[in-house]
């Protein structure tokens, strides 16, 4: 089995991919998995907080749609899927996923072609957004009164 | 606070096969009992909860429950799986004070506790009285005691076995309460009967 | 007192028709996709999430679609929408030390570590109509440069108040998880948690002006704006099927910190005191009203006068709600025939009794 953080960081991947790639990952795999579903999909709400001032109390801000499925694949298992939105299917894909890549005979190959390629993309739209903000920088320089 | 649940083999047994339509019909026949105190509704959907849990308790259980429902499970029954497959299923925080909880289940209605270990809301804000969801050995529509109030036209007749002696006397002082008091939902494998705080108990 | 009218299904549904057909425009013209409001129309939908209290793009921009671009119905469909589904538990408190930042200026201090970055702003246009916008064209790609190597930009004020001169947001103790007003009634004296939560919901227009108002001097608070600042932040919550927490994607938000000059009291040193503000996708304007209301809101727990309006908790919480507001003011359209015919014979009857009053003091004078 997986360390935690391990688990954490693939799972914080997926629920940032487009449905189609995850939905490719799977079929792509040979043996198809197979798997039961303990808690069919379903969508709903988190309540997201936040702090006054950003580090004090804590206080609710608003909802935000969550979709969430957990399943077993065939060989035990259980993978868990909770993602932004209201896409049952990606929240199916990430538990399925989630489960492959804690053990069994996919995981090695799921965290190099679609794990690790994933998280480069991820980094690289980041960046593309930082670049973008970089470029809108600028220093001010205050005006000396009366020279 | 909120109960932390390791998926064990138990909690992994499925909950509603269809979420939306099957809570949805395991509402209405909750709120048609409650609506008809006494009146004994059948569920008819498939259910498989884990051993010792009735299919009208899990359904119940399912409908009524989520992560902002602070749930007591008897002391039997937070001992074998059907806690762990509450908790997994309904995401609701399982609190260990009778008092603090907003439903409570029994799966052995005998050792019911005193009706005053839980809570009954007060006068300004009845709505927060506790749910019980009592498992019982069964329902009958006939030979038990008579109910009277809103929802029953003139008497509906109900019998409730496996209850402590003591329940009678104990719910009937209730209504003295009202309108603070607990609305209790009975299940039998897959019926389910109620009786909220408005009913009134008779011998 | 309502009375239940009977009859006039078909004129609502031959409304409704109507109110699709008028939605469509003309034919001719092409029909808006959700995507393009989602894309296009992106501030109307961040505004819509934010007080529809109800994070999801794509619902808010059918909402907008739906609601014929009107955004106040659309955030009553939001609000009506989020009632029917399920509730999974509550994120952790986000961090937006650790946001993605596409803009973050700060007013009172000039040199801040990673600098002030304008990023995708109104500021600074001229607010001249743009005629080019009429005729079709793609804009040319934003300009790019290298980023900072430190991606995380912690927050102006919490860097650079070196001297402790303005004051520390700290959690309350044991952290414990804030009210609810989705699930509890508005109580009084109302909690910071719940005032900022009813702000953060509130309409848009309401917490402007009270803020606005408070500038003006109805409740001075001599604000500066700390810092503004724009962008993505992950979000996570703790499922309980795995016990420990795990990133479900990014929310994009506004925060601003406002610092308020702060006399003391007798408990409190002079300092500047804070107001936060917050809001779904970019949304400066909400956010900057909201941290003016809510340091407003704080003048009786820092034991300063409290008679202006804004200053006021009670008039402040339970008037900010759009849904709410155009409820009670849109019911007034309902059939009230019972309520007026009453009021009728009131009027008539102290008109009658006025008139005989009337004639019998003329009778009087004549005699």
């Amino acid at each position: 089995m997986e360390s935690i953080d391990a688990r954490k960081s693939w799972l914080a991947v997926l629920a940032r991919a487009e449905r189609a790639t995850l939905e490719a990952a799977v079929i792509g795999l040979s043996p198809r998995p197979s798997w039961r579903v303990v808690k069919p999909a379903e969508s709903g709400l988190a309540m997201v907080r936040g702090r006054a001032g950003g580090t004090g109390q804590q206080f609710n801000i608003g909802e935000m749609s969550v979709a969430r499925c957990v399943v077993q694949v065939e060989g035990g298992a259980v993978g868990v899927g909770y993602v932004a939105g209201r896409d049952k299917r990606k929240a199916e894909l990430v538990a399925v996923l989630d489960a492959l890549l804690q053990d069994g005979p996919f995981a090695e190959r799921l965290r190099r072609d679609l794990v690790a390629p994933l998280a480069q993309g991820q980094e690289a739209a980041r960046q593309r957004v930082l670049s973008k903000a970089a470029a809108t920088k600028v220093d001010f320089f205050t005006m000396v009164r009366g020279s | 606070m909120s109960g932390i649940v390791t998926p064990t083999q138990a909690a992994l047994s499925p909950g509603f096969v269809e979420p939306v339509l099957d809570a949805q019909a395991a509402f209405r026949a909750t709120l048609a009992a409650l609506s008809h105190p006494g009146r004994i509704e059948e569920l008819t959907l498939r259910l498989n909860p884990p051993a010792g849990v009735d299919a009208a308790t899990a359904a119940a259980c399912l409908t009524l429950l989520d992560g902002d429902t602070p749930v007591w499970l008897a002391p039997h029954a937070a001992a074998d799986g059907a806690a762990a497959w509450i908790a997994f299923h309904t995401g609701a925080p399982v609190v260990s004070v009778a008092g603090k909880a907003a439903f409570a289940v029994m799966l052995d209605a005998a050792s019911l506790p005193a009706l005053e270990d839980f809570d009954w809301g007060s006068d300004e804000e009845p709505q927060r009285g506790a749910t019980l969801i009592v498992q019982v050995p069964d329902l009958n529509a006939q030979g038990g005691w008579s109910l009277r109030g809103p929802g029953i036209a003139t008497r509906a007749v109900l019998r409730i076995d496996g209850l402590p002696d003591s329940f009678l006397a104990a719910r009937r002082a209730m209504s003295g309460a009202f309108p603070r008091g607990l609305d209790i939902l009975f299940a039998s494998g897959a019926r389910l009967a109620a009786l909220p705080r408005t009913t009134i108990l008779e011998a | 007192m309502y009375v239940a009218v009977k009859g006039g299904e078909r004129a609502i549904a031959n409304a409704h028709a109507w109110l699709a057909e008028s939605r469509r425009g003309d034919p001719a013209i092409p029909e808006l996709s959700v995507a393009q409001i989602r894309e296009q129309q992106k501030l109307a939908v961040d505004r819509v999430m934010t007080e529809g209290s109800l994070y999801d793009p794509d619902l808010a921009a059918l909402a907008l679609k739906q609601a014929c671009g009107d955004q106040v119905e659309a955030i009553f469909l939001l609000r009506a929408y989020r009632t029917t589904l399920p509730r999974f538990g509550a994120t952790l408190p986000i961090d937006t030390s650790a946001m993605t930042v596409r803009r973050r200026v700060s007013a009172v201090f000039k040199d801040i570590p990673g600098g002030q970055i304008l990023g995708s702003t109104f500021d600074y246009t001229h607010r001249l109509l743009d005629f080019a916008l009429m005729a079709e064209g793609e804009p040319a790609p934003a300009p790019v440069a290298a980023p900072a190597e430190e991606a995380r930009v912690p927050g102006v004020i919490d860097v650079l108040n070196r001297e402790n001169i303005i004051e520390v947001e700290r959690p309350a103790s044991g952290d414990p998880a804030p009210p609810d007003l989705t699930r509890e009634p508005l109580r009084f004296p109302a909690p910071r948690a719940m005032r900022l939560q009813n702000l953060a919901r509130g309409d848009e227009g309401f917490v402007l002006a009270m803020g606005y108002a408070t500038q003006r001097g109805y409740g001075r608070t001599h604000p500066f704006a700390g810092e503004i600042r724009h962008g993505t932040v992950a979000v996570e919550m703790v499922p309980p099927e795995l016990g420990f927490a795990v990133d479900i994607g990014d929310i994009e938000l506004t925060e601003c910190q406002m610092v308020n000059q702060f006399a003391g009291s007798k408990s409190e040193p002079p300092q500047f005191t804070r107001g936060y503000g917050v809001s779904f996708g970019h949304g400066e304007r909400k956010a900057m009203g909201m941290a003016l209301v809510d340091r407003a809101l704080r003048a009786e727990e820092l034991g300063e006068a409290t008679d202006a309006p804004p200053n006021d908790i009670e008039f402040v919480l339970y008037h900010s709600d759009n849904v709410e507001a155009q409820g009670f003011v849109q019911h007034l359209k309902l059939p009230h025939y019972v309520d007026f015919q009453s009021e009728l014979n009131v009027v008539r009857a102290m008109r009658r009794d006025a008139e005989a009053a009337r004639q019998a003091a003329l009778k009087e004078a004549a005699e």
